[in-house]
């Protein structure tokens, strides 16, 4: 079933969507009565479960590994290995390569051995610490280019390939090329990983997982255990903040918690410890990209080779559709005539990388976006304006992968409005003079776009349900397969519901996605969440009215222009009646008033094996303006002035939209700013806490911080309410603090282009900076 | 001699015997209260999703402090006023804090959520401060989010914090100062056996005596070093001592010739009186750590423990600052600079402590300037910390130098040879540093981590030295650091 087009441009007056309400847990958040999993009353007898792992290690056979001390320190009540793994040893999404508890071999730093289940979590964690492991290290793979040399790969090298760069590159009149690398990024949602999992009856399992993805839970528990995926149930009603980190890495800890509950029979908490968590978790997939443009002499592009060398980690994980995004967005905003984009997916002897917002897109634009620095700067224009010349236009509006960007005309306009609301030309021309008096400091301003691809690449993902049940006293129970991290996903879904019924929002009781009453879920990701689930449980509700119309119809003798369902009320014609008159008389007269809402996006058609078709329902677009200044002795800087001009479409809820873009921005800069990923030589994170790994705090974020809501004519698209998805997009906004930062050191030495890498760091930066000081002098 | 150890929380004295030395004030709550609104992200004091706010009596007044309860000792609350999420809601009627940042939508996901209301609850009680954004980042650097961006938390804050503090605190607040001081005794007090105790000496005396029997006890002052200790190492420290309660001991005296510091003042304590030696200090002071931090941690822990990360020794060492220490034996004082022995080593003998730190002020003829360089400004640790006074004769020839940097060895240390190649510098000619910044290279070997690499180190300890230089010598035509510049609201070109 796809969705009915909703062609009125014109609406008729919403009550509940549109609506800037709060987060629906906002008072409980508040008052500290929102229960996170480690919030949950325990039941008696439940114990703990710590990970254990060798801090020696990073890659090597394990000859022996002695847990006696482990056994007998006090309060242990059983230790596992892999032999202990019922099932199957392994809780990857699809390739089968990511073990529970390491068998044979340690694959790298920080994977987990074994496991302690003790009365207490401290009783774990200490007793954790008494194994005796010896393992016979192997030279680790760490680095992109070691895997280059070594030639490992998790998957096959992928590209797009249009025209024939080779000879649109002979036939521009200018060539440049460049390196860049570009840093991952620690989710650091702030609740850590964590799962309690409830022995049942009949050898069902009950699984209390802080998951994006409630279904993958319930799979891997199966498979871990080896028993059927109907004895397994998997809920989450919120998260402490996922940002992808959870959609696919939840489930090592859920599958841990579930074999020693299933072992000890009785219920096991496991709450990883923060550094633990750093450790042992994926991040965003750090890349070198390589690249090559060929442009008119004016700065027009001609022909573009970009490869892009990740480092996915020692399995797959997600890394197959993370990549695809890094090369979907390779463009940006940009046409490419000719283009060869490329992708080599490395394996190295790390932490498997992950989903992390953005997915690879954020890493593909700020390759873009290096590239038009690079030709602006060695053309002597304004890269505003280069952007400008190579925007996706009537003509040239052919994505590499053969997708047309149909809202170019949108994506134009905002650009346009931004530049104007930010008075990006009298700033550059205050910021020039700014730079011609001043030599330790200086400042940039760059204005860069946003054009994200909305839908799961992987077309089965695009798909959702929902179950909405009205009860005879008038209240409705709500529950869908999207999980709640933060991005006010339930409240959304709730305006809807609540929109259709004609009900306010204290009749819609929200509930927490359980895999027993919405199966068959896909991950709560890829900002997908509300396009799909607002859209399931609007269908949902909308069947019950329907179903509730026609029994009305029947029961009055009138036509459906005579009922009306709206401000808490059923009217039919001069006659009005409560919701719950209205649900009571239907279940005398035996009408079903609970529904199953099915959804799925309609339009797509990507075929990946031979790169054609559609495979994005839309695009979502934005762009940010910013002001920077650094300091050349040191590298410090500051980001003065943030302007953003965001689309979402016609707005379900322009608080919480307003909430992501921000979020999205900030967290965007942090990755290209002040967080910083270290590994030794030895192939150790060295960044495993918040004391040596630094998130943006408050003091970081612009004063001068304007956000605004595109205002279009709404998602082309039939949306829910003609809105667009705003989870990931927004993380690529604070691609223009990164191009300001360029733009800044740009200005040592006008015409050479800076070689800063991702995250601009103070010593990044003084890197760049001494760099063009060096060319200038030679 | 006390054997329990009493708060007051919601209104009542809570009175506990059963209290571990190493037990945390968040396991407290979460797993024997099982309150479990305040949450543990890090459990190392950095992220403030654990904040709670202390209560305690200071001239008469009720001071609430922020502080990370997962690295605070439960212990170390005797005397004070609990405060957590749970007990803000009067009435089921919302905090105005909380009112705020509902209205403003200042949650996401709310799991940093409670912290954040902890510490504007503080703020909101705070007297004299100055209604600004600065005044509100300040005070959330220790607050983590990692979902909204902090703009609608500042926003909540400057519109609930700054008003007259109307709430259940303030109209029980005669009563809550009288139950204060019922609290306030000075008895010693000690929890456990010789083998495993948590103590709190009421006396200099009683501590001397207590550490002469038992060397191996941990001596604990706001443990935001020692926490981690606990919480991360899971070390297993069986005989700990509070100095908190000692009397006196946490004085800050200022004086014409310079501020006497206490071992146990805590940085926030010190703010004004280190202002008042250098705004430069002021600057320090305010990123060092984050308010949580600064409202428990020790300028006199930071020192005795030797933490090779410290922020203030270089400033206090190019101050020319003397550490004085006590043990039942006596007491004797030497130049800061000389208890850095090596890294995790210190001149610091058996039985004896830390009891106070002596900074002399500047004299007219005398420049200072300290400088932090850190990935992020806040709550972060230096990877290079600069600090420098010059004594400048009239014809603006350097006389005399003290020079001491952090981050460029495994101790904070004096730049010897640059201190030397300094004296006889003219601030008026520049072609005469050369040498000093060349002495550098001599003074240090920096190593690389996580938070720079070795060259990096050296050239920013060189550019910290020409900018200091630079400033003091008015060379600089302009504001020279990026941070000022933001401050004083000039970040706008257009």
């Amino acid at each position: 079933m796809t969705a009915p087009l909703d062609q009125t441009t014109h609406e008729l007056p919403l009550k509940q969507v549109r609506k800037a309400l709060p987060h629906d847990s906002a008072e409980k958040h508040v008052s500290g009565t929102a229960t996170y999993i480690d919030d949950m009353a325990e039941p008696v007898g439940t114990l703990h479960v710590v990970p254990g792992w060798e801090r020696r290690a990073t890659r090597g056979r394990i000859q022996s590994i002695d847990l006696e001390d482990v056994r007998n320190a006090p309060g242990v009540v059983a230790v596992l290995t892999a032999e202990d793994v019922p099932g199957t040893n392994d809780c990857s999404s699809a390739f089968g390569d990511d073990p529970v508890l390491a068998s044979g071999e340690v694959l790298f730093f920080g994977q987990v051995i074994f496991a302690v289940v003790a009365e207490t979590r401290e009783a774990a964690r200490r007793a954790a610490l008494l194994a005796k492991i010896d393992i016979s290290p192997i030279t680790p793979i760490l680095t992109v280019e070691d895997a280059e040399d070594a030639d490992t790969t998790v998957l096959p090298d992928y590209q797009f390939r249009r025209g024939s760069p080779e000879t649109g590159m002979t036939a521009s009149t200018s060539l440049l090329d460049g390196s860049m690398r570009i840093g991952g990024q620690e989710h650091f949602y702030l609740e850590g990983q964590v799962a309690m999992a409830q022995p049942q009856e009949d050898g069902g399992m009950l699984v209390y997982s802080s998951t994006q993805h409630p279904t993958e839970i319930q799979h891997t528990v199966a498979k871990v255990l080896g028993v059927p995926d109907a004895r397994i149930t998997a809920e989450v009603r919120r998260m402490g903040g996922g940002f992808g980190g959870k959609e696919s890495q939840a489930n090592q800890w859920a599958a841990l918690a579930s074999i020693a509950a299933q072992i000890t029979g009785k219920s096991c908490k496991l709450r990883l410890d923060r550094d633990d968590d750093m450790i042992m978790t994926g991040k965003r997939h750090d890349f070198r990209v390589d690249w090559k443009v060929g442009h008119d002499g004016t700065g027009k592009i001609r022909a573009v080779e970009m490869e892009f060398l990740s480092r996915c980690g020692y399995s797959v994980d997600l890394s197959l559709g993370v990549n695809d995004r890094t090369l979907f967005h390779a463009d940006s905003s940009y046409f490419y005539p000719d283009a060869q984009i490329r992708s080599r997916r490395l394996r190295t002897d790390t932490c498997s990388n992950t989903a992390f917002r953005g997915f690879g897109g954020p890493q593909g634009m700020l390759a873009a976006e290096r590239m038009i620095d690079a030709i602006a700067i060695s053309v002597g224009k304004d890269p505003l304006e280069i952007r400008k010349l190579n925007f996706y236009d009537g003509e040239q509006n052919l994505t590499p992968f053969g997708m047309p960007v149909e809202e170019y005309e949108v994506m134009h306009d905002l650009i346009a409005q931004l530049e104007e609301s930010s008075s990006y030309w009298d700033r550059r021309e205050a910021i020039t003079a700014f730079n011609a008096e001043n030599a330790v400091l200086k400042k940039g301003l760059a204005l860069t776009p946003v054009k994200f691809g909305i839908s799961f690449t992987l077309k089965h993902l695009n798909q959702a349900g929902a179950l909405v049940h009205l009860y005879t006293d008038g209240s409705i129970h709500l529950n869908h397969g999207g999980t709640e991290m933060g991005q006010g996903l339930y409240q959304k879904v709730a305006q809807v519901v609540a929109e259709e019924f004609g009900v306010t929002l204290d009749k819609v009781h929200i509930t927490a996605t359980n895999t027993s009453k919405v199966p068959n879920t896909g991950p709560t990701a890829a900002s997908s969440g509300t396009d799909l689930n607002a859209m399931a449980a609007k269908l949902a509700a909308k069947e019950i009215r329907n179903r509730l119309t026609t029994f009305l119809c029947e029961q009055h003798q009138c036509g459906e222009e005579a009922i009306h369902f709206g401000d808490n009320k059923v009217l039919i014609g001069e006659q009005s009646f409560t919701l719950a008159e209205i649900a009571k008389q239907a279940h005398m007269a035996r009408i079903q008033m609970s529904h199953a809402g099915f959804y799925a996006t309609p339009g797509i058609t990507w075929d990946r094996d031979s790169a054609t078709g559609r495979p994005f329902y839309y695009f979502a677009f934005g762009g940010a303006c910013a002001e920077v200044t650094i300091d050349t002795m040191t590298g410090e800087m500051t980001v003065d002035r943030v302007d953003i001009l965001h689309d979402v479409g016609h707005s379900l809820n322009p608080a919480i939209d307003l909430g992501q873009i921000e979020g999205g921005f900030v967290q965007g800069m942090g990755w290209l700013t002040t967080e910083e990923l270290i590994w030794d030589e030895a192939g150790r994170l060295r960044t495993h806490a918040p004391s040596t790994y630094k998130i943006p705090t408050a003091s970081d974020i612009p004063e001068d911080f304007t956000v605004n809501l595109y205002e279009g004519s709404g998602n082309p698209q039939a949306t829910v309410y003609r809105s667009k998805a705003v989870g990931e997009p927004p993380v690529m906004l604070a691609n223009a603090v990164f191009c300001a930062i360029t733009d800044a050191v740009a200005s040592l030495n006008p015409g050479e282009v800076p070689t800063l890498d991702a995250p601009a760091t103070p010593e990044a930066i003084m890197k760049a900076v001494q760099d063009m000081r060096r060319r200038r002098a030679t | 001699m006390r054997d329990t150890i009493r708060f007051l929380k919601g209104g009542q004295v809570v009175e506990l015997s059963n209290v571990g030395p190493s037990e945390t004030l968040l396991d407290y709550l979460r797993l024997r209260r099982m309150e479990t609104g305040t949450k543990e992200g890090c459990g190392e004091g950095d992220c403030g999703a654990c904040t709670v706010a202390l209560g305690r009596l200071q001239g008469g007044r009720i001071v609430y402090q922020p502080v990370n309860s997962c690295i605070q000792l439960l212990g170390m609350i005797d005397g004070a006023e609990l405060v957590t999420v749970e007990d803000l809601i009067e009435d089921k009627r919302l905090h105005p804090v909380q009112r705020a940042m509902v209205d403003l939508h200042g949650s996401q996901c709310g799991f940093c959520t409670p912290g954040f209301i902890m510490t504007l609850f503080t703020l909101y009680h705070a007297e004299g401060e100055h209604k600004s954004r600065k005044t509100v980042t300040e005070w959330l650097a220790g607050n983590l989010c990692r979902c909204t961006g902090y703009r609608p938390i500042i926003d909540a804050a400057l519109e609930a914090c700054f008003e007259a503090a109307d709430d259940a605190f303030t109209w029980r607040s005669k009563q809550t100062r009288e139950s204060l001081q019922m609290l306030a005794d000075s008895r010693d007090v000690f929890l456990g056996d010789s083998n495993k105790f948590f103590s709190s000496p009421a006396t200099l005396d009683g501590l001397a005596a207590l550490f002469g029997q038992h060397p191996d006890a941990t001596l604990v002052s706001g443990a935001t070093d020692v926490g981690l200790w606990i919480t991360k190492q899971l070390r297993d420290l069986k005989k700990m001592i509070w100095l908190g309660r000692i009397e006196g001991l946490d004085r800050v005296e200022e004086s014409p010739s310079g501020v006497l510091i206490g071992a146990t003042a805590t940085y926030q304590a010190t703010e004004s009186a280190m202002n008042a030696l250098s705004p430069n200090l002021a600057e320090l002071w305010r990123r060092i750590g984050s308010k949580q931090v600064r409202a428990s941690g020790t300028v006199g822990g930071n020192i005795a423990n030797g933490s090779p990360i410290g922020d203030t020794p270089p400033a206090l060492i190019a101050l020319g600052t003397t550490l004085e220490l006590h043990s039942a034996e006596g007491s004797r004082a030497l130049p800061l600079e000389d208890f850095f022995i090596d890294y995790g080593k210190q001149d610091r003998r058996p039985g004896e402590f830390v009891t106070g730190l002596f900074v002399p002020r500047l004299s007219a003829n005398q420049a200072f300037r300290c400088y932090k360089i850190s990935k992020r400004f806040d709550q972060d640790i230096s990877s290079v910390m600069g600090a420098f006074r010059f004594t400048v004769a009239p014809d603006a020839t350097i006389i005399e130098a003290r020079v001491a940097y952090g981050g460029m060895a495994g101790t904070p240390k004096r730049a010897f040879e640059t201190e030397a190649a300094l004296v006889g510098v003219s601030l008026e000619d520049p072609s005469t540093w050369g040498t000093a910044m060349q002495s550098l290279l001599s003074d240090f070997t920096p190593l690389t981590d996580m938070r720079a690499s070795s060259e990096y180190r050296m050239e920013t300890a060189r550019a910290l030295l020409a900018k200091a230089l630079m400033e003091v010598s008015g060379t600089a035509p302009e504001d020279i650091r990026v941070l000022a510049r933001r401050e004083a609201g000039h970040d706008r070109a257009a």
